[in-house]
Parts: C-alpha cells; structure tokens; sequence
C-alpha cells in the first residue's frame, strides 16, 4: 500500500551523509511512494543529548515536528534511529500523559500550533516491511552478477527499544532488518553481541570519544571475526560512528552502508545518487 | 578511623521519582543491568551503584560522578530488568537536575546552543552544500535552515522553557 509520505530529514544525513538522503528518494520513489518535505522542520531533537539536558524542552521541540506533519495531513518516516525514538516515544508520551498535552501544547500556542495527538510516526525498515513487504522488494533486485555479499545487519539501539512502547520486534533476537537484507540477496551473518550499540548514543561519542570509540571498536572486531564484507545500518548516527571510528581507530577497513543505500546498489539505480564518495571508508564491494 | 557511611538523603530520592523516575524503588539490586551494560564493559560505569545512589538520594557522588554521562541510552538494561525499573527514564531525571545545577560538559554545552541557536546539532558546510548539489538535492535542506520563520518558533520554544538560559556560557 503505497501512499504520501512526511519525509523526516533530521541533521547527520541531511548534512554529513547527504547520499543516504537521495537514495532514501530514488528508492521510495521506485517503490511507488510519494515523499512529502516536512518543510521547516528541526532537529527531532536528538534523544541522548537533547532529551537530557531538559525533558520539556526536547518534548516541545519534537511536538512542533509532530504538528509540522500533522498540517500537511502525513505520517512521518525517519530513517534514523534518533529521530525515531525522539518522535516516536513523543507521540507516545503525548497521547499518554495528559498533564504533559496540556504543558507543552501551552508552549505550543506561543508560536500558534496545537499537537492534536494524531501524527504517526515510521521507521524505514517497519515501513519497508509492513507497507511494502518483502516480497514487492525481492522482486526489485536486479541481479548483476556478483557474488552474493555477506553482510554484518546492525540495528542499532532506538529503533527496537524500549519495546515496551516500540513494540516492533523482539529486541533480544529481532529479524524485521535481517529479513529486508536477505531480500535483497546479500546474506545476514551472525556474529557476536550484534544487537550492541555503536557507541555513540547518549552523549557519549561528543563528550567522551574514546570511550565511544571502545565500544565501536568491539562490534567492528566481531563483525571481522565473523569475515562480513559490509556494515548494514539504519540510522546515520550509527552509520558516522562505524564509518568515521573506523578512521579515528586506524583499524579495520569495512564499508558502511545505510538501507537505503544498499537499496539503491540493488535497485540498480543511479550509483551517482548514492553519495559514496562521502564516506570515509571507501565503499568497494564485490 | 572507619570511613564514615554517608547519609541518605530521602529528599533528593524523592525529587528523581518526581522528576520520571518513578520505578525507582523497584529495584532491589539484582545487577542485571551492570551485566547488560555496553559501556560498562570498556569502563568503570556500575548502572547498578547509579541506581543504589539514586535511591539513597547520594547527590554529590551521583551529580559530581562521570557515571551519570557514560550512559548511550542503549536501552539494554531497561529491556532486561527484571523489575521493570525504567533505568533511562531515571539517568534522564538525574542528568536533566545535573545541568540544572550547571553541570554539563562544554562539549554537551555547545551542541545546545547550536540547537537553539540554528534549529539543527549539526552545521552544514561548504562541501555538504557542493555534495548535495551533485545529488540533485536542495543545496540547502528544507528544514528551518530555509524557513527563518521556522527557527523562529525553535527559538522562542527554547526561550519559553528557558532552555536558552539554561544552556548559556556559565
């Protein structure tokens, strides 16, 4: 079921990784879906650093986000972890939390907007797989020929989590992002600890990078022990650390490819809307 | 001399449930969430002891600790609880009192201001803007970096809130 869409851009893609932004398009696109720009939009804000330093705040800024949507009669899609949680876990606390409604639709009024509690928001891999199904996106590949990739699927932390609230996937053994990349002919290995988080959530990678760094050096050193060809992310936060960490730790060489990218490649679309060269990892597969 | 025990302080306790951390008391200390932990494992963070210091409302150790800000917010521990204790929800309470009380590091400063300054914790630069010409995308992203009415609201949410004040050079 293809329909319009309120594409959320958020600041890591639009900015550092721009490619993920016309793959996200060309591919939607090819898929029959009508991207709508959520003009005016922000920063979600970022749940680890914004939502930290003050609740209200981050709320209120994400309702504004909500209302943007709401105005032009769309759901939201994100393709970005961050974004998702912020959004996502707004909407939740809004539609759930009356007192928390009434304060921040009182901030709202200061700039004539009022949350009505409706938006909905998507994460690209639960859309892919529930609005457009496996099967619609297998019969897309176009097969060039090359040996079939192993892939190393990393989801990430806030597209699953909390469940409680996401309720998508199991968070301890998921399959919704392993399923969307087997149907796209690359194989999803296993390999130790792979639902770990890249780093650099919360804060950590802006105020402590080595420790962010530790713990992307981890993933990467399974995901090698595990002989993947290519890092699979679904969020640009996760998509940066692995892509520059791997240059700032001098160590490992594995290309990193968002969704929507790897989409693109089997799509068979332009490769030069992909943005390739923006990554510091440079993309050499095959 | 025998280390004196530092005294509870029921009242701070009281004001992190307040503040979201409402499932505080659930915890009795089991560790799973120290085991779970990403980053306790390359550091010396114990989500364990935050929580214990939480409850006994031991503000210096928890406000004045690096503990508090080597959370990712993976989520992890909180899936894995077996009492349910929402664990980021309390480390957001307390980081939230922490920059109240100005304690925030320069870098976290910095990527708020440049939200409530520009709408966005990332600048857009020369050879973002060349990319994404090359791509066929807008050079510049149709957020609130074309639309000054826009930042305009962002602006004025973070001055409602205060969060402008709040985040401002000491």
């Amino acid at each position: 079921m293809a329909e319009k869409i309120g594409f959320f851009l958020g600041c890591i893609m639009p900015m550092r990784y721009p490619g993920i932004e016309s793959a996200t398009r060309e591919v939607l696109k090819s898929l029959g879906v009508e991207i709508v720009d959520l003009k005016g939009a922000s920063c979600c804000p970022a749940p680890g650093v914004m939502r930290s330093f003050d609740q209200d705040t981050w709320l209120a800024i994400a309702a504004r986000n909500l209302v943007i949507a709401q105005e032009l009669g769309v759901d939201i899609l994100t393709i970005c972890n961050g974004c998702f949680d912020t959004l996502f876990e707004s909407a939740h606390k809004l539609n759930n939390d009356e007192k928390a409604m009434k304060r921040i639709n009182n901030i709202l009024k200061d700039i004539g907007m009022e949350y009505k509690g409706k938006t909905r928001v998507r994460h690209l891999v639960e859309y892919l797989r529930n609005e457009i199904g496996v099967d619609e996106i297998s019969a897309r590949v176009k097969d060039n020929g090359d040996k079939k990739l192993k892939g190393a699927v990393f989801y990430g932390c806030h597209f699953l989590k909390p469940s409680t609230v996401k309720k998508i996937d199991n968070p301890e053994r998921p399959t919704i992002f392993d399923d969307i990349v087997e149907a796209l002919d690359v194989e999803s290995i296993d390999y130790k600890d792979k639902g770990s988080c890249c780093g650099a959530g919360g804060g950590v990678r802006a105020r402590t990078p080595d420790v962010a760094l530790k713990m992307t050096e981890e993933n990467l050193t399974n995901m090698k022990d595990a002989d993947v060809e290519v890092i699979i992310d679904c969020c640009p936060f996760c998509h940066l650390q692995f892509d520059a960490g791997q240059v700032e730790l001098k160590k490992y060489e594995i290309p990193v490819l968002h969704l929507s990218q790897l989409m693109g490649l089997k799509f068979g679309l332009d490769k030069d809307k992909l943005g390739l060269e923006a990554h510091k990892v440079p993309v050499k597969l095959s | 001399m025998a280390k004196a025990f530092k005294q509870p302080n029921p009242e701070f306790a009281k004001k992190v449930i307040e503040a979201g951390g409402n499932t505080l008391n659930l915890c009795f200390q089991c560790g799973t969430c120290t085991g779970s932990c990403p980053s306790g494992r390359q550091t010396a963070f114990r989500t364990r002891k935050l929580v214990r210091r939480a409850q006994l409302g031991l503000k210096d150790d928890i406000m004045d600790s690096d503990d508090l800000w080597l959370c990712t917010t993976c989520y992890t521990c909180y899936e894995r609880c077996p009492r349910g204790v929402e664990i980021v929800d309390i480390i957001m309470a307390l980081r939230n009192m922490a920059v109240r009380e100005g304690k925030m590091a320069p870098q976290h400063r910095k990527i708020a201001q440049l939200v409530s300054r520009t709408g966005h914790l990332v600048n857009l630069r020369d050879e973002d803007k060349a990319l994404r010409k090359k791509l066929g995308l807008e050079e510049i992203p149709p957020t609130v970096m074309q639309q000054p009415e826009g930042l305009e609201q962002v602006k004025k949410i973070c001055s409602k809130t205060g969060f402008d004040k709040l985040v401002a050079e000491g």
